[in-house]
């Protein structure tokens, strides 16, 4: 199947006075049609930043610096702002971290979502509403003839949340990019919300870009996985094997305490050491001063996703020989 | 919101008595108000009889009572100077002091508020530099400095426009205006341009500052992130979220430009109350002193009352009473 999404070789860098940063440093993935795919890794590996570039809102000074971004076959990096303003929302829908500040304080979530449908449809103001108000039941907002007149405050954590969902499938987009879409929410409801997001996109066939920092979420709702550490991906693959069979030795540290499902959530569990600054990133494999297994090569050369079980690492230990790194 | 409205207006005559009590107490005790009013031959006892007709031997809580009774009703007596009711004088004065208020608040307003949107949205543009430069100026010289060099450019060295006076009014009952005539408009533009540039380059910053925090939120990310036009996100999202102080700043800011327009009034010889004010400090017209202060008190508390009104009307989260606000999880 001809992918939805392709990344390919994406690098993203700030301006700095001392020369560019490399935040996102040569990445590349594939989100198939309908496909979930989850992103996990430290905090600073990068995630939000390949969000921001797919949907072409990086904030200056950070700036995509090479490869290319396909959405259904067109190169969507280099368009025009108009062009790529056309496509957010319409065609690559976004949830961000903090769903309790997304929404504007000052207009009803009626006016919102009417807003967004109008920017995105030819549906007169009537019809507009119409549609906001089955959004709003089809995001499980109860009473939503009275709800779509009032105001985000008046709405709960998990409720705004369901609206701001309802507005990223306002034009109903081949692809939701969810960074972290329930961090801010109180445990209890998080998991009705991945279980609505999950929902929806399977009804209509959303593509899901899932970042989040909760392997169970992954395990639940992805179909692959991709672990970023400091700007690349070290390990993507099918969700079950990346979570059971782990290649890349920060995937098996991170695999350490996988959570029973539906119980408790971990944070993920911290690797001795840190991940490094974007100033001070080791030659050779980023992960190489906190590796168990690293030896000279490591240290030197950089190592490209290579085929390693069911999934693709970017591990020396992975080149020819067929070693499991099981811990 | 009827509670809200109620709590403030008590709150306001707290302030207005507050204030009329300050105008009695310098009504009454700075210099002895018979003094003033009868001349120096009078007698002893004469100066009794007027004092007890005068009511100045009554005590203190009832004199301050009739004092308050009669500024509720715009008596404050005799001008000493003017020999006639202060309240005629000050109705003569007022309309040249308001029209230059107003229209110095306006200019300010529509010039300040495009240049701060611009200079928020177009942070690192050319123009926005100068705009901000130019704006340091108008924030660090003094009025009465800005208003001399104004009548030496234009009024002296180009002779483009009169330094003093209002122009030719033309009256509607007893409130004068200059906005109808080329002279009045012409004598009025110095004047309010002096009034206004302190005020304009302090609304662009803040407007200016305001667009920058609210840029940066949450819901302007998502509303782009949405696929909005920037034509909407920046006019209608962003703009509406500077709002709520910037109308704080404004209002307190029209308080202000009508009790500081005595400098301004005093520079250009305008006609209206600062100058009256001026004036009645230099003769010792304690009543008009008085007056002025009640005025002044008065034009910012109703300022205040607006400025708190129209924030119920921009954010939704003061107007919906908490009762309201169900949380369903
Ligand atoms: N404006 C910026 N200037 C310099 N570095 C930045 C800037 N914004 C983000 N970064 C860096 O980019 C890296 C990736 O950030 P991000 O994508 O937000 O990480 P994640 O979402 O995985 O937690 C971080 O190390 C962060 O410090
Ligand atoms: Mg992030």
């Amino acid at each position: 199947m001809t992918p939805l999404l392709e990344v390919s070789r994406l690098r993203v860098e700030f301006a700095t006075r001392r020369g560019p940063l490399v935040a996102v440093d040569d990445i590349s993935f594939t989100i198939a049609p309908g496909e979930v795919l989850g992103v996990v890794g430290e905090s600073g590996a990068g995630k939000s930043l390949t969000g921001a570039a797919i949907i072409g809102l990086l904030e200056p000074p950070g700036r995509i610096a090479g490869g290319e971004i396909r959405l259904a076959g067109r190169r969507i990096d280099n368009l025009p702002p108009e062009e790529m303003r056309r496509i957010r929302g319409r065609e690559i829908g976004a949830i961000f971290q903090d769903p309790l500040t997304s929404l504007n304080p000052l207009y009803t979530v009626g006016r919102q979502l009417v807003e967004t449908i109008r920017v995105h449809s030819s549906l007169g103001g009537r019809e507009a509403r119409e549609h906001a108000l089955q959004l709003l039941k089809e995001v499980g907002i109860p009473a939503a003839e009275q709800r779509i007149d009032q105001y985000p405050h008046q709405f709960s954590g998990g409720m705004r949340q369901r609206v701001v969902i309802a507005l990223a499938l306002a034009a109903n987009p081949r692809l939701i990019i969810a960074d972290e879409p329930t961090t801010a929410l109180d445990v209890s409801i998080q998991a009705q919300i991945i279980a609505l997001l999950k929902r929806l996109c399977r009804e209509h066939g959303t593509s899901v870009m899932l970042v989040t920092h909760d392997m169970g979420v992954i395990a639940e709702t992805a179909d692959r996985v991709a672990v970023m550490y400091a700007g690349r991906i070290v390990e993507i693959g099918p969700v079950w094997e990346v979570v059971h069979a782990p290649q890349h030795p920060y995937t098996v540290g991170l695999m350490g305490s996988i959570p029973i499902l539906g119980e408790t959530r971990e944070r993920l569990v911290q690797i001795e050491g840190a991940m490094p600054r974007l100033t001070a990133i080791p030659p050779g494999c980023p992960f190489n001063p906190r590796c168990p297994h690293v030896f000279d090569r490591c240290r030197s050369e950089r190592p490209e996703l290579v085929p390693a079980g069911a999934s693709r690492a970017a591990c020396w230990l992975h080149l020819g020989a067929e070693r499991p790194v099981h811990a | 919101m009827i509670a809200f409205v109620i709590r403030r207006l008590v709150q306001s005559v707290f302030v207005m008595l507050a204030v009329a009590f300050v105008a009695f107490a310098l009504f009454n005790y700075v210099g002895d108000p018979i003094n003033n009013i009868v001349g120096q031959d009078t007698s002893l006892e004469d100066r009794e009889r007027l004092r007890q007709e005068l009511g100045l031997n009554d005590p203190f809580p009832v004199q301050f009572a009739r004092f308050v009774g009669n500024a509720v009703r715009g008596e404050f007596g005799m001008s000493y100077q003017h020999a006639r009711p202060v309240s005629h004088v000050i109705l003569e004065r007022l309309p040249a002091t308001l029209e230059l208020s107003f229209v110095a608040a306006a200019l300010a307003l529509l010039i300040g508020v495009p240049m701060g949107i611009y200079t928020g949205l177009h942070r690192h543009s050319a123009l926005s530099q100068v705009f901000l430069t130019v704006s340091l100026i108008g924030v660090s010289l003094p009025t009465f400095l800005i208003g001399i060099l104004l009548i030496l450019i234009f009024a002296v060295l180009l002779g483009w426009l009169p330094s003093f006076g209002r122009g030719t009014t033309i009256a509607f009952g007893w409130w004068t205006t200059g906005l109808l005539t080329k002279e009045g408009i012409r004598a009025l533009i110095l004047p309010a341009v002096t009034l206004c540039l302190f005020q304009m380059t302090l609304i662009m910053r803040l407007v200016r500052a305001e667009m920058l925090e609210v840029l940066r939120t949450d819901y302007i990310k998502f509303a782009r992130a949405r696929g909005l036009p920037d034509r909407i996100v920046n006019f209608g999202h962003a703009l509406k979220n500077t709002l709520v102080p910037v109308i704080t700043i404004t209002g307190l800011q029209l308080g202000s430009v009508i009790a500081f327009a005595v400098v301004t009034e005093t520079v250009f010889s305008w006609p209206g109350v600062g100058l009256m004010f001026i004036q009645a400090v230099t003769a010792v017209d304690i009543p008009v002193m008085a007056a002025y202060l009640v005025l002044v008190a008065f034009f910012f508390v109703v300022i205040n009352l607006v400025v708190d009104l129209l924030y119920y009307i921009v954010d939704p989260r003061l107007r919906i009473e908490r009762a309201g606000a169900a949380h369903v999880g």
